[in-house]
């Protein structure tokens, strides 16, 4: 990205974007990093301050009771919100594998009882 | 599309789902519960660490009106005595019903529910399952019940985004389904809002990402006044620092329920007393009163260093915080913290509203065709609500709201033409536009609008600032860039969620500036008294033209 975030410590994610099953497509970004600092944390500056766009499932933010915001991170399938960034890096974010993708980060995760049709 | 259905719930959170239950229970054929989230994983329910009040009376004499006694005077002078009595009187029939359901109350050895005594109440009143699962215990249970009623149809990630109105009555609503980024219509001939609060509007929170407040938002827009929306409970010792995952901020509760612990000040001093309370070792300082003594310590510059203050359990055994809390010691020696060497930091969270929605005894709002059921409803709780009511006022709010939707007379047919300006909204903002600014970043900055200024301390200076603020963003949403691409484009959720944000948020920051007195959650500090001639509810209602105004209650 060309601007980037204030504060000296930084950490590097590869984000897969995309609609349906476009063919794979990574953006980088550089995001703020702190110690403690969660890869939940980093999507949500990325989408107020770099790509409002950017599609994510999460919904109780931490507390790690919803199980929304589930993705892969360098392959292995985590929560977004207990998992820590890293400085060392860079982290490449996948959608979870097996799922029906709707975009970028967010599959069709819900019951097909609860969709529309 | 177009749905239909006899009873539309919008929600699906404790409140929205025993509505849906008691709406099919009472006969509606045909019930449509939806979120905009996932059905029965978003809103507050699922994040309750622990207490639900009920007078069940197993470990203690009880009787519900003394539960309404304590619900009374924690709402310093302004709860609706009549709404407050349903809330206490039915709490038990929803507890003992969730009990045959499987939920799980905790059970002494003897076989009784296990109750214990939350600050404010007289007596050990509040049952649990797990000290910190029963949000999550609650929601599961929920969830179940709902999945086995044929009636009950559920969506999630359908958003509505505007209420029909047809002759001055609710006919249904217009929705933006996200997967697809198309208008949904939906007729109906009673609507429930069930949407819950607006802490998420605050920067620090412990709300789920669906409570924007959008709920307020429907109902001023369909002519339903609000009452007590000044009133934002600030959870006194939300988790601030060491940095702490995978566990809600509001988790020190069930810890001080068991344990006590201690609340110091970044010199190490205790000091509640100086704000009235008498706390020792026990638990027992109301959330009002915490919430302003830890603000105004921290503005007197006798904060911790991240901006709040310690609580600390050291003077306790190692042996003591073990057998309590065994498994969660481990999560919390994973984030670094260990409760017998070095105490945590916390601060007030936003974490409750008492405002919402007027309503009757049967949950009806004044206008036809509308209810309201849960946190979305005002004035059970009044100024400072009581440990514990939030869980039992979504069960017995919500079973009262889809019992009487249900039995609803049709007050007004669907029309297309009144929905048509919601439809065509969701087209042309779905076809993306460019612009200056990410609605995101508008909703962090609203969040910071309202904990800088609408926070625990006000002032008239700082109010008028951020009816300011409040304007300019709401000016901004002209300049909201969305980038094309309808399916699951959050940009274009975000930007009616920050549209319905604003309008909640200039509901509680008008009625903050009417009040000119100090009294529960509201801590004025240009007027730091309770004033008794002051001890009655303010409406807020919106004109046809959009503007937002709070009167002076009955």
């Amino acid at each position: 990205m060309t601007q980037k975030p204030t504060g000296q410590k930084t950490a590097q994610l590869s984000v897969r974007r995309g609609a349906g099953d476009e063919p794979a497509r990574y953006d980088a970004f550089c995001v703020p990093f702190e110690d403690g600092a969660t890869v939940l944390d980093a999507l949500l500056w990325i989408r107020a301050h770099r790509d409002p766009s950017l599609a994510m499932r999460y919904s109780c933010i931490s507390a790690n009771v919803c199980k929304e915001c589930t993705l892969a991170v360098d392959g292995t399938v985590v929560y977004a919100c207990t998992t820590r960034l890293v400085s060392d890096r860079t982290m490449v974010l996948d959608p979870l594998p097996g799922k029906i993708r709707l975009r970028d980060l967010v599959c069709e995760t819900r019951p097909s009882r609860e969709r529309l049709r | 599309m177009h749905l239909v259905t006899d009873v539309l719930i919008i929600g699906a959170g404790g409140a929205g789902m025993y509505a849906a239950i008691a709406a099919a229970r009472a006969g509606a054929a045909q019930v449509l519960l939806i979120d905009k989230s996932l059905v029965g994983r978003g809103g507050a329910t699922i994040m309750a660490q622990m207490t639900v009040a009920a007078a069940l009376a197993e470990e203690s004499d009880d009787d519900w009106r003394w539960h309404l006694d304590d619900t009374l005077v924690a709402g310093r002078g302004l709860c609706d005595p009549a709404l407050a009595a349903v809330l206490c009187e039915e709490a038990p029939l929803r507890i003992r019903e969730m009990g045959e359901w499987q939920v799980g109350w905790a059970r002494r050895d003897s076989g009784r529910v296990a109750q214990v005594t939350a600050p404010g109440h007289s007596r050990p009143r509040c049952c649990y399952v797990d000290f910190l699962n029963t949000g999550p215990a609650v929601a599961a249970t929920l969830r179940r019940q709902v999945s086995r009623i044929d009636a009950i149809r559920r969506v999630s990630n359908l958003t509505v985004t505007d209420l029909v109105i047809n002759n001055g009555a609710v006919v249904g609503a217009v929705a933006l389904d996200n997967a697809s980024g198309e208008p949904v219509t939906i007729a109906a001939t009673a609507t429930i809002i069930a949407t819950g609060g607006l802490t998420r509007i605050y920067r620090r929170n412990s709300a789920s990402a669906n409570m924007g407040g959008d709920g307020y938002a429907l109902a001023l827009q369909a002519g339903a006044p609000l009452v007590d929306m000044e009133f934002v409970q600030f959870f006194p010792i939300g988790h601030l620092a060491p940095r702490l995952v995978g566990m809600d901020p509001i988790m020190w509760d069930p810890f001080r329920y068991k344990l006590g612990g201690r609340l110091l000040n970044g010199a190490g001093e205790e000091f509640l007393a100086r704000y009235g309370s008498e706390e020792t070792d026990a638990y027992t300082t109301p959330r009002d009163i915490a919430s302003y003594a830890i603000t105004k310590e921290v503005a007197a510059g006798r904060g911790s260093p991240h901006g709040g203050v310690y609580l600390s359990f050291e003077h306790l055994p190692a042996a003591a915080l073990e057998a309590a809390f065994g498994p969660v010691i481990e999560r919390l020696a994973r984030n670094g913290i260990d409760l017998a060497r070095a105490p945590v930091e916390v601060s007030p969270i936003a974490h409750y509203h008492m405002g919402g929605i007027v309503v009757d005894q049967r949950m009806a709002s004044g206008v036809p065709g509308l209810y309201a059921a849960g946190e979305a409803v005002g004035g059970a709780n009044g100024a400072n609500r009581l440990s514990g009511n939030a869980i039992p006022e979504a069960l017995v709010f919500g079973e009262r709201a889809g019992r009487f939707a249900a039995g609803a007379a049709p007050a007004a047919g669907w029309r297309d033409s009144s929905a048509v300006e919601a439809v065509e909204r969701i087209r042309e903002l779905g076809e993306g536009r460019s612009g200056t600014v990410a609605a995101a970043a508008l909703l962090d900055e609203l969040r910071a609008v309202m904990a800088d200024d609408v926070g625990p301390l006000r002032t008239a200076a700082g109010l008028e600032r951020a009816l300011d603020r409040l304007g300019d963003l709401r000016a901004a949403l002209g300049d909201v860039a969305i980038a094309p691409g309808r399916a699951c484009n959050p940009a274009l959720a975000d930007w009616f969620e920050l549209r319905a944000s604003l309008v909640a948020a200039e509901a509680v920051t008008r009625a903050a500036l009417a009040r000119r007195e100090s009294r529960g959650a509201h801590q004025r500090e240009d007027f730091p008294d309770s004033i008794p001639e002051l001890a009655k509810s303010q409406r807020v209602v919106m004109n046809n033209c959009g503007r937002i105004a709070a009167s002076p209650g009955q």
